[in-house]
């Protein structure tokens, strides 16, 4: 198949300046492979960030309290009249989810859901005379592995031994480690009520978070409703689901059933997503400001070459080449330009993501060093490659539009000029 | 003959705060197969006319007939698609593209137009550089031959694409006597051989006489239509007379 015309002479004027035609490629091929790389990192952390959320804490948690306050039944019985309530005390109650079990089964008939119920609260683990704060998570091991990646951290035992021995506890390894505990030593735990029980540590997990790897136990339900006084009660409904980003959708219909606060997990972190947009906005900002830059270079390449080229344009207008043709010409080199350019920087890009996902990070918040997270996702290149052949062929127009308009005559009788 | 060219009352001025006449009411008809020589002094318009007649300017005022079509009434694109299919240009200077070949300089014109397959472009630029002597030149550039050489070349892209009417600025300016010959030769030659109209501005006396006709022009004026005009055709001045005869 032979070239079209048009292509070979923008192939030709390119070839000929090599070295111009090299470093304006290079300019957006590192334009490109910047985007590339820093966008895959960023979107990287932040889909590690949403992924660790995600599973890391529930998707739609119901609490013991109400988004608004309950109507009192004086407003209820005189609807529309004109009644003032003055320093009203409403009704104490113990803490927790009133009949938690009925709401469980509404919950776990919707489709895609599956739920355990927590009782949470504070206690202090006492061993050898050194005293830790936590937080005790009071769960029955059978639901909770189906909401929760817990079973998996465990890194001694298994949950459900605290099933199998009700004074079983199971503590992060990071606590383990600061108070020289190991499986089968036994420690006292204390609850707010003044309650104390010996527990016995069944199990060791561990999952990379030095705060919950310190500062979290798992105890059996049953055990810690006694140790908080509230029996019969739950403090939260967690709640997974098989389609996480259903999560706000799926938390109003429960919401609207059982009256309890139903948080999803993108209500419960809205100011961290909306931080993760700005980030994104600034990230994309900057990168595509570099590649505006090298579309720069092409726009100074294209230029030059139209000068240079001044006499050839108007012996190729003088043969029949319409205006067009020759604006056509030079789009196309600074659409080779930015399409080569954005080859190589595509490459050099997925150079700099595996670098970068090689390199390992250790913080003191993290117990275990990880990886930087990537996103390898052809999105990206997509809008790189994009955006950058669209710079440069923005960049070539003016140079191109000036070459179209190039009059034969006045570089005709100039002779050799 | 069957008239080819012509130009009625063109006058072109270069626009500025002194306007400058370039060309001033020049009528003129010139017929198929001539061999026409515009002569003048330096500065007195010759190329100007050139480049009107050869639509690569646009007169200020006043229209050009081409094949029996007035021009005067065409766009940028309808002109240059004109001086494609019916024109050839050769100039003082060669005005080769220097990253082509020979071969590809002379191929270029059709394949621009685009009428002929891609082989027989290149068959038939083969044979237009043999023709010219230039067989064994064709793969090397403009920068490897001589002068002649490459005004030889330019006479042939001028050919390619068959046109109607060569027009030639200077051609043998730039040459020394023996190549100005050949270049005077190939030029005859190529009007004899495919009944072409050539129309060429010159200062060489030697290179006029060879023409059928010589048109004198002074500040921008025909003065003298040549002595060949049969009767038919001739220079018309602005107001209608008949002054060539």
């Amino acid at each position: 198949m032979s070239v079209p015309l048009g292509l070979r002479i923008a192939l030709t004027h390119l070839s000929h300046r090599r070295r111009q035609t090299i470093m304006s490629m290079l300019g957006v091929a590192l334009g490109v492979a910047f985007f590339v790389a820093v966008s895959s990192l960023m979107r990287g952390s932040e889909q590690d960030f949403i992924k660790r959320l995600i599973d890391s804490s529930p998707h739609i948690t119901v609490s013991d309290e109400f988004r608004q306050p309950s109507e009192q039944p004086v407003m209820t019985a005189y609807a529309g009249g004109a009644i003032a309530l003055r320093s009203l005390k409403p009704k104490t109650e113990r803490r927790g989810i009133r009949g938690y079990k009925e709401k469980l089964a509404f919950i776990v008939a919707l489709p895609g859901v599956r739920v355990a119920p927590v009782l949470t609260g504070q206690a202090i683990l006492t061993f050898a005379g050194k005293e830790q704060a936590l937080t005790l998570n009071s769960i029955i091991p059978s639901q909770m592995a189906g909401v929760s990646d817990i079973d998996e951290k465990i890194v001694a035992g298994t949950l459900d031994a605290v099933a199998a021995n009700p004074n079983g506890i199971i503590i992060g390894r990071g606590l383990a480690r600061k108070l020289f505990l190991g499986m089968g030593d036994n420690v006292s735990v204390s609850a707010q009520t003044g309650q104390v029980r010996t527990m016995k540590i069944v199990g060791l997990f561990s999952t990379g978070a030095t705060a919950v790897d310190e500062g979290q136990a798992f105890v059996l339900l049953k055990r810690a409703q006694a140790m908080f006084e509230r029996t019969g009660r739950a403090n939260r409904l967690i709640i997974q689901l098989d389609d996480p980003y259903a999560a706000a959708d799926v938390a109003r219909v429960i919401e609207q059933r059982i009256a309890y606060r139903s948080e999803s997990w993108q209500e419960a972190q809205q100011s961290l997503m909306s931080v993760l947009l700005i980030r994104n906005v600034i990230m994309y900002s900057v990168v595509s400001a570099i590649l505006v830059v090298a579309s720069f270079g092409i726009f100074n390449v294209i230029s030059t070459v139209v000068l240079e080229k001044r006499r050839d344009v108007a012996i190729l207008k003088s043969i029949g080449f319409h205006a067009r043709d020759v604006r056509r010409i030079f789009l196309v080199q600074g659409v080779l330009i930015g399409a080569l350019g954005s080859t190589f920087g595509v490459a050099i890009g997925y150079g700099l993501i595996a670098v970068l996902s090689a390199i390992t990070v250790q913080t003191p918040e993290l117990t275990e060093p990880i990886n930087m997270p990537m996103y390898w996702g052809i999105d990206q290149v997509l809008l790189a490659a994009g955006f950058a052949v669209l710079s440069a062929a923005g960049a070539a127009y003016i140079p191109a539009r000036r070459a179209g308009r190039v009059h034969p005559v006045e570089i005709l009788r100039g002779g050799m000029a | 003959m069957t008239e080819v060219l012509r130009a009625e009352n063109l006058t072109r001025v270069l626009p500025g705060e002194v306007p400058v006449p370039l060309v001033r009411g020049v009528s003129l008809s010139i017929r198929r197969g001539e061999f026409v020589c515009i002569q003048g002094p330096s500065g007195s318009g010759k190329s100007s006319l050139l480049y009107l007649l050869g639509l690569l300017d646009v007169p200020t005022s006043g229209k050009v007939w081409l094949d029996g079509v007035d021009t005067s009434a065409f766009g940028e694109d309808q002109l240059a698609q004109v001086r494609l299919e019916k024109l050839g240009f050769v100039f003082q200077f060669h005005f080769l593209l220097a990253e082509f070949t020979v071969l590809e300089n002379v191929v270029l014109p059709m394949a621009k137009l685009g009428r002929l397959p891609a082989i027989e472009q290149r068959r038939r630029a083969e044979a237009l550089l043999v023709e010219f002597g230039l067989a064994d030149h064709m793969a090397k550039h403009p920068d490897q031959l001589s002068g002649g050489q490459r005004q030889r070349v330019a006479i042939a892209r001028a050919l390619a694409n068959e046109p109607l009417v060569i027009l030639a600025d200077e051609p043998t300016g730039n040459l020394d006597t023996a190549a100005s010959r050949m270049v005077q030769e190939t030029l005859k030659t190529a009007v004899r051989a495919g009944n072409k109209t050539v129309v060429t501005v010159t200062h060489d006396p030697e290179f006029a006489r060879a023409g059928d006709r010589m048109i004198r022009i002074v500040d921008g004026r025909v003065v003298d239509a040549g002595e060949s005009d049969g009767g038919e055709a001739g220079v018309v001045d602005a107001d209608g007379g008949d002054r060539a005869r």
